[in-house]
């Protein structure tokens, strides 16, 4: 796609480099990461990180106002022989060891859930079936936390699927031993009215590889958080993104990777899809490269297809490097859009205007899908991308 | 025989707030076989008569007709104009990301046809297509006019025509900003077509240079919005040693 040429009214495409000594991914904060809610201010919205976010629609997660109701959400785990499946107490050794709370939502998450889900593959265990994780909303508000735990050169593929009507806020832990392999589909196809919160931490042990697939479709309100550390070198973090926003969604990505030790790996790419009035995605995408992370390879893409007027995208790539001695870093920003002249194009060689949608989204993300590598998830997305335009256009 | 008949053709553009007329009564009657070359200054309405034709939304009919074999060609939506049979070579062909060739030129194929093209048979017959119009087959998985050359562009869209197979061609320009072998290799494509004897072609140009490669039937000269003088060969031969000048004035004092 040409590179950022037609930007719709109301978006921002902006990046930058920076090398700094202080780091800017830290800094706009507003608080240090904590477990503790308490350790967070209420925000008010021109926050860093929330300016991008109509706080009214997280009705109440961000204040403390959202009271967890009985049966808010139904968690089923489907898991083939030789996994684990334990719910736990927040002590648990296991919760938040990839990663802390960074803002109030996660925060409050953690403090208010009751028992946590941790599923675990053990070392050298190579499942041949993925392990489904089905987050059903029963229109009440719930809080929670997923633990998902491979030991060492244990390989698997997760799938956790979130459908129907809820107001909720979880947080999920990756934790890959050394020489492990993990692929986690995060489908997000909620009904109209949802709203969840969630800050994904994985923690990426010695020499493994870690892939992350988020599919957001649903909910009046999406905002997710993934976020990768390493504890070892060697380490790969492939996070692929895949979005379709409608007529008055938000659906907001933020990412981080953290390259903190050296040798690891990541690539990013996220590509949305928005149509109609009010539509909003935003993604932000911050990759540190630590003076210590020598050696780092990372790459970072965020592509955004504007099909109708009236939807924004914002979209905001952030490298920041503290040492020179990598492989390879870079970013890419660019929000183009399906106009009267493409569809003019296509109709004029015998192409019905619906069908000409069809074939300019779906080769928009065709690349991406095929690359999840978990054929059901693939046949049902592009299935699903045919809905979603069918369904306004 | 297939035949395209335009009759008192007026029609009308909004720019800067104000309704333009920029076609004034343009008859034309082009029927399977026959070459017309509609050749004018710029600014004369050549394009608009084109874009018109194919349905541009950014233009308005306000009177007149356009009938294809006697059906009423203004009540159709683009998409229908083109499966009825008439096909527009854009002189600024459209970039489209994300959309490969090879599944473009398929699925309009299948739309222009109404049926899907057995896969096979099809394979070949893009394959010698682009073989006979100098194009390279990893062309094939390009996204469409992607970075493409002008050059390329223009082949494209003469790949288009030989696999669409209209009943009536309009090439808008097609000549534009051609080197003199990539005009051959795209006027060698245009005349594949015509050889087939079951096309009209709406040669639309603004040089001379391309109709010594593609011989017209009928030369019309456009101008202030209308076709000014038609005649054969001959008088695109009285435009290139005379230019449009007297056509110019009188267009500027009616």
């Amino acid at each position: 796609m040409a590179e950022a040429q037609n930007i719709p009214v109301g978006s921002t495409t902006a990046g930058q480099i920076a090398v700094a000594a202080e780091s800017t991914v830290a800094t706009r904060m507003s608080a240090p990461p904590s477990f503790d809610v308490a350790d967070f201010p209420v925000p008010h919205g021109r926050e860093e990180e929330w300016r991008f976010t109509p706080l009214e629609r997280l009705r109440g997660l961000h204040d403390g106002t959202a009271v967890a109701t009985g049966e808010g959400v139904k968690v089923a785990v489907e898991a083939p022989e030789g996994v684990t499946v334990e719910a736990v107490d927040r002590g648990d050794a296991r919760i938040g060891k990839a990663g802390i709370p960074v803002d109030r939502v996660a925060a409050q998450a953690y403090s208010a859930f009751e028992k946590a889900g941790v599923v675990t593959v053990p070392k050298e265990t190579v499942l041949t079936e993925p392990i489904r994780i089905a987050v059903h909303g029963e229109g009440g508000v719930a809080y929670g936390h997923q633990v998902v735990e491979l030991g060492a050169f244990a390989e698997a593929v997760v799938v956790i699927d979130h459908t129907g009507d809820a107001v909720l806020a979880a947080n999920v832990d990756y934790i890959l031993g050394d020489g492990a392999k993990l692929t986690v589909v995060s489908v997000q196809d909620w009904d109209d009215k949802a709203v969840h919160v969630a800050q994904h931490n994985a923690l990426i042990g010695r020499d493994a590889s870690f892939k992350s697939v988020v599919v957001t479709f649903g909910g009046d309100l999406v905002r997710l958080h993934p976020r990768v550390t390493y504890a070892g070198p060697g380490g790969e973090a492939e996070l692929l993104g895949l979005y379709f926003t409608d007529a008055g969604q938000h659906q907001e990505h933020r990412l981080l990777v953290d390259h903190n030790v050296p040798h690891c790996k990541s690539n990013v790419v996220y590509k949305g899809a928005l149509q109609g009035d009010a539509a909003h995605a935003v993604w932000i995408g911050d990759v540190l490269i630590e003076a210590k992370a020598e050696g780092t390879d990372t790459y970072e893409m965020n592509r955004n297809l504007v099909l109708t007027d009236g939807a924004r995208v914002d979209s905001v790539p952030n490298l920041e490097i503290e040492t020179g001695e990598i492989v390879g870093a870079g970013h890419a920003s660019a929000t183009g859009r399906f106009d009267d002249e493409q569809l003019f194009y296509l109709m004029a060689r015998g192409i019905p205007a619906d069908e000409a949608r069809r074939l300019v989204v779906r080769g928009f993300f065709a690349e991406l899908v095929q690359q999840i590598g978990v054929d059901d998830i693939e046949e049902r997305l592009l299935v699903k991308i045919d809905e979603e335009l069918e369904a306004t256009v | 025989m297939a035949t395209l008949e335009i009759r008192d053709l007026h029609v009308t553009v909004e720019a800067d707030n104000a309704t333009k007329e920029i076609l004034k009564g343009v008859d034309l009657t082009v029927k399977q076989g026959e070459t017309h070359a509609i050749m004018g200054p710029n600014g004369s309405g050549k394009s608009t008569l084109a874009y018109s034709l194919a349905g541009h939304p950014k233009y308005t009919i306000t009177s007149g007709s356009v009938t294809l074999d006697g059906e009423d060609v203004l009540e159709m939506s683009v998409d229908e104009r083109a499966r009825a049979g008439l096909f527009l070579a854009m002189q600024y062909p459209v970039e489209v990301p994300g959309v490969s060739v090879s599944n473009f030129l398929r699925t309009s194929a299948t739309a222009v046809r109404g049926e899907a093209p057995k896969l096979r048979t099809w394979v070949k017959e893009v394959k010698e297509a682009m073989e006979r119009l100098n194009m390279d087959s990893s062309f094939a998985e390009r996204n469409v006019n992607e970075g493409f050359s002008g050059g390329e562009k223009k082949r494209h869209e003469i790949l288009q025509l030989e696999l669409l197979k209209p009943k009536i061609a309009i090439l808008d320009e097609t000549d534009s900003g051609l080197d003199v072998d990539a005009l051959r290799v795209v006027s060698e494509g245009v005349n594949r077509v015509r050889e087939t004897g079951e096309v009209g072609t709406l040669l639309i140009t603004h040089y001379t240079r391309i109709l010594r490669y593609i011989k017209p039937d009928h030369v019309h000269v456009f101008a202030n919005g209308r076709i000014a003088e038609s005649g054969g060969a001959e008088l695109a031969d009285q435009l290139e040693a005379e230019g449009y000048d007297k056509y110019v004035k009188g267009g500027a004092s009616a």
